[in-house]
């Protein structure tokens, strides 16, 4: 483990809980947004969307004179192709607008452009398209049944992937006492940032160069895929991420949009916007999490997982996404299924299904929700089948702290923690033995349960993984760049972007530690590739570990300059240099920062004659040594009300004790742990975007797809633990997405505690009143 | 979502407001529902005229029997109170929970009722009540009973050249009790079911909403409830709501025993 640098400890360093310094503009209402841009000349583009879910573009045209494109207008444009090397891998071809068929409701057909937003919507309206129905394959039974249309007809299946993992599992499953069989379903959802995509591109005659504005998580990996995909070179485009309002895996992809925008920018040398309005969101976006699991576990006669042998199907959509591709959810899910639970015997068969829907995106979580519903489930169904308590069973089956490090069946490599401690301290803070002991029901007659969820984050996973699956990108050194300006204030440029997860905050505060420069003097600089160096970006609970061990670095070099320069102004060696205070000592003697700026950019004949020509300007890379992913981790439990009568769950209580290694500011990892899990309890009880059978969506506003509201979150109680890692700068670990991922699980759990005297299983996210009251007419018919 | 270009009018009086809709215009009043639509380009008026400032609209008159309610006042004004309250507290329970604040600051009464969402709360209430709408037309003004105006999912009873001017809500008395109970799936959604009852002395009024059409009047469920018997809910709702599958004219019984048992709470 890295030291924490020049000595600066306290104030706004690693471990201080200080406020945001994002808070200021976005508490006000200043922030600045993709829609609050405004370029003189600046016209709106609308998208004209496919109505079909499945059909051949027969004929378009657009009335004499309109401003509507069709993809043949767009001359040099490609198509989006993710490749990978996954074996058997089938690459699929997007068009950013429709060739010669569509392939999901919502997907591109025509572009308009006109004055206002109001104005484009009318004019695509005027595009004449001629649709020839296809058959709809609107599930993954659809889509793997014999003789299924086909949407890829070169692919010969419907399959992006179909993957195997094999540990060996015969020898358990016939001779484990215990067997469980469960088909588990998760909807399919569309994750809800505040703020949905937009994309604002104009040309700068000045440095020739294309400038894009965009609600991104990864604005460099988007200048690489702009490029390619206009066919100009990189440095000819600039890509800038303005304030994001939440992204959760949706702005981590290159979208049709940003393309068709850009490229309007780029060939007709003007201003263009296009701002995603919610119901091109909730129709043709940002879909997600929908998974079937069909699993058999094995288990001893005290409930020890033995096996499990697994079926898994993602229902995928119709294209690969770029860069992570359709099949990163297979990935995860496949790898992930076994959670934290020691066991070697593993069969898992994963479907990657292209169905007429859109293309799957990656979600906070990544098939994790999923799978530790999934796992979380079959946990419980064990400790039913050997009629002992769940939360015993979990707790002898966790990997033991004392395992620590723990390679698992899948060669996932737990670093550190103590998974058991996590359960055991939300078992006693969620009071389960008093509850045992109490009534099953409450004075209103509701059914009462108490539900548990352990789960692990892998976290920064980088290099080593990325590599593995062959993606278009691979993240290597995350770059920074520390500089003191000639009055002593210190700028941080990373080309990471803050999406809402407070990286001005935390960066500034490593910086502090590393340089002691005071945290309000500190500004950090984000997600431009024209004035930050170097990040592929933000996703995959990564941003702190990599970003932040990159300023780490680069503020320990800089530090280094500091002290090489204080030292010669205090007559002293370097050794006897320290940060305290805001300020630079040497026993009794001290300065501050502003002298050492000044020293180096207007007073260099007070510099040493040695002195490094470098500067006060530092850019270094970082990547953890063991690259393969940290794992934070976590135990959740629920205390559920179950009204019978209406199928009404309410969340009573709620605990989760996490641990995500050194934490930078205690409050944000709180902030990242009650937004997720405040998502999870939209995954559990509310959201969900079904589709009928000819592959229309029926949740086309937020009065069809439910998300959960203030009063239907609870007050989650949260405690920490800080396992360091060993792999990372200042042993931190990514707490980004870990929140999301239990709280299906133990709020299933949870219903499924309280109405297990009624016979009751719910296997089904969302657990819907409708679901739940259907459940207990089954168990009682 | 932009809408579709129309033409706006703000009518300064009820017949200024009536000339517009002869001449092809339709009211808009708060907009909670109307402006979805009309951004969504389900709506697609040439021309709209703004009522909700008409004189009158807004007004409020009482007797010693009734209060005649302005269309136009908001779900908010009834929330807190800034309208004299003659039914004992039910008009503000069931303001609360229309929607969310920022809904109920805009959204008008006569706009709910109008736009006859079976799932809304006015039209229940309304007929739970036994209020009566009070239509202006070119012919004056027309008394239409709350339990006949939505005739059907989004549709009423006044013609393409009326608007809704008034609600006329009878005074409960001191002894009146009410129950109201919206089995909703998060606070402010629309109701998966409702269930109201009344009794004022020799007055019972039980009423089932949400049900995919008009709210369904329960008079047995109402006799009984005046001859202090159990009334059997399953029976009548299934006489009376034939066209809902059995699950969910179970959760309507829940609702309505929801509101029976309120009214003995209140006792």
């Amino acid at each position: 483990m890295d030291g924490d640098g020049g000595g600066a400890r306290g104030g706004g360093g690693i471990g201080a809980r200080v406020r945001r310094k994002e808070d200021a503009r976005h508490l006000a209402g200043r922030g600045q947004f993709t829609s609050d841009i405004r370029i003189a000349g600046m016209r709106d583009v609308a998208f004209l969307r496919s109505p079909v879910a499945h059909a051949r573009v027969v004929s378009r045209r657009a009335p004499a004179g309109a401003d509507l494109l069709f993809l043949d207008d767009l001359t040099g444009v490609g198509e989006i192709v993710t490749r990978s090397s996954i074996p058997g891998y089938k690459l699929s071809s997007w068009p950013v607008m429709a060739r010669d068929r569509v392939r999901y409701v919502g997907e591109i057909v025509a572009m308009a452009v006109a004055a206002d937003r109001a104005a484009a919507e009318d004019l695509a309206e005027r595009a004449e398209v001629e649709f020839e129905p296809l058959p709809p394959i609107a599930s993954c039974a659809a889509g793997r049944a014999e003789g299924a249309a086909l949407l890829h007809p070169e692919w010969g299946d419907n399959l992006f992937l179909h993957s195997r993992f094999d540990s060996g599992i015969e020898a358990v499953a016939a001779t484990a006492p215990v067997k469980v069989e469960l088909d588990i379903t998760c909807a399919r959802q569309v994750m809800h940032p505040m703020e949905g995509k937009g994309v604002v591109a104009w040309w700068d005659h000045r440095a020739g160069m294309l400038v894009v504005q965009t609600s991104t998580q990864v604005p460099h990996l988007i200048r690489s895929g702009l490029a390619e995909v206009l066919g100009i070179p990189q440095a000819m485009v600039r890509v800038a991420a303005p304030d994001v309002g939440g992204g959760f895996g949706y702005k981590c992809l290159l979208q049709p949009e940003e393309i068709c925008v850009a490229w309007l920018a780029l060939t007709r040398k003007a201003a263009f916007r296009w701002i995603e309005d919610r119901r091109e969101h909730l129709v043709a976006g940002a879909n997600a999490r929908q998974h079937h699991y069909t699993l058999t576990a094995y288990a001893n006669e005290q409930g020890r997982l033995l096996g499990l042998d697994a079926q898994v199907e993602v229902d995928t959509g119709a294209y690969s996404v770029w860069p992570f591709t359709a099949v990163l959810e297979a990935a995860q899910a496949g790898g992930n299924l076994p959670g934290p639970y020691d066991f070697r015997a593993y069969r898992a068969e994963v479907f990657s299904v292209a169905t007429n829907k859109p293309p799957f995106a990656p979600y906070r979580g990544v098939a994790r929700p999923g799978v530790c519903f999934a796992i979380e489930l079959t946990i419980d169904a064990i400790a039913r089948a050997v009629g002992r308590e769940a939360c015993d069973v979990r707790a002898e089956n966790l990997v033991p702290g004392s395992a620590m490090p723990y390679v698992n069946v899948t060669n996932k490599h737990y670093d550190s923690g103590d998974y058991p401690a996590s359960l055991a301290t939300v078992r006693e803070q969620i009071g389960l033995d008093a509850f045992r002991a109490g009534p099953a029901r409450d004075e209103k007659g509701r059914y009462l349960g108490i539900g548990f969820a352990t789960y692990t984050e892998q976290s920064a996973h980088n290099t080593k993984v990325f590599a593995a699956w062959g993606l278009p990108l691979v993240p290597g050194y995350d770059q920074a760049q520390v500089k003191l300006t000639p009055d002593g204030a210190l700028e941080v440029r990373a080309g990471i972007h803050t999406i809402g997860q407070g990286l001005e905050t935390t960066l500034a505060q490593i910086a502090h530690s590393m340089t002691g420069v005071p945290f309000e003097n500190i500004r950090v600089t984000l997600g431009d590739t024209a004035t930050t160096p170097y990040s592929t970006g933000a996703y995959a609970s990564r941003g702190i570990v990599m970003s932040g061990g990159a300023v780490s670095r680069a503020g320990e070099v800089l530090a280094g300059r500091i002290k090489a320069i204080a030292a010669h102004l205090l007559q002293t060696e370097a050794e006897q240099i320290e940060f305290r205070d805001g300020r630079i000592h040497a026993g009794a003697a001290s300065l501050d920062y502003a002298d050492v700026g000044r020293a180096w950019y207007l007073r260099p004949e007070q510099l040493p004659e040695d002195v490094n020509t470098a500067g006060l300007e530092v850019t270094e890379g970082y990547k953890p040594a063991t690259d393969n992913g940290v794992f934070s981790y976590a135990s959740h439990a629920a205390k559920i009300a179950v009204d019978p009568e209406t199928g009404i769950v309410e969340i009573l209580d709620y605990v989760i004790a996490e641990d995500c290694g050194r934490m930078v500011n205690p409050m944000i990892v709180e902030g990242q742990t009650y937004g997720g899990a405040a998502q999870g309890v939209g995954t559990a009880l509310f959201e969900e975007s079904p589709y009928d059978e000819q592959g229309q969506p029926l949740a086309s506003t937020l009065i069809d797809y439910i998300l959960p509201g203030p009063t239907e979150i609870p007050a989650f109680r949260i405690s920490h633990s800080e396992t360091l890692s060993p792999h990372t700068a200042h042993g931190i670990k990514g707490v980004g997405e870990g929140g999301a991922i239990a709280p299906p699980a133990a709020i299933v759990n949870a219903i499924n505690d309280a109405l297990s005297g009624l016979g009751v299983r719910i296997t089904q996210i969302p657990a819907t009143p409708e679901r739940i009251r259907a459940a207990i007419a089954e168990a009682q018919a | 979502m932009k809408p579709a270009a129309f033409d706006y009018a703000r009518a300064a009086t009820i017949p200024e407001a009536l000339a517009a809709l002869r001449d092809g215009a339709r009211p808009l009043a708060g907009g909670q529902s109307l402006g979805p639509m009309l951004n969504l380009r389900l709506a697609r008026p040439g021309k709209l005229v703004d009522i909700k400032r008409a004189e009158g609209m807004r007004a409020v008159a009482l007797s010693a029997t009734s209060a005649r309610l302005g269309a136009a006042l908001t779900h908010a004004e009834i929330e807190d109170g800034r309208i004299e309250d003659v039914t004992r507290g039910l008009l503000p329970h069931v303001a609360r929970g229309i929607a969310y604040r920022a809904v109920r600051n805009r959204g008008t009464l006569g706009g709910s009722l109008c736009h006859a969402d079976p799932a809304a709360d006015w039209v229940t209430t309304m007929a739970g009540l036994g209020a009566t709408m009070i239509a202006r037309g070119p012919a004056g003004e027309r008394a239409i009973a709350a339990e006949a105006f939505m005739l059907g999912a989004f549709t009423h009873a006044l013609a393409e050249d009326e608007m809704l001017a008034a609600v006329e809500i009878p005074r409960l008395s001191p002894a009146a009790r009410w129950g109201y109970a919206k089995i909703n799936r998060k606070t402010g959604e629309f109701a998966m079911a409702i269930g109201m009852a009344v009794l004022d002395g020799p007055l019972a009024r039980v009423v089932a909403g949400a049900v995919e059409g008009p709210p369904a009047l329960l008079p047995r469920a109402a006799a009984a409830l005046l001859a202090g018997e159990t009334p059997d809910l399953d029976a009548e709702l299934a006489e009376r709501l034939p066209h809902l599958p059995p699950p969910e004219r179970k959760l309507r019984a829940v609702a309505l025993r929801r509101a029976l048992a309120m009214l003995s709470e209140a006792r």
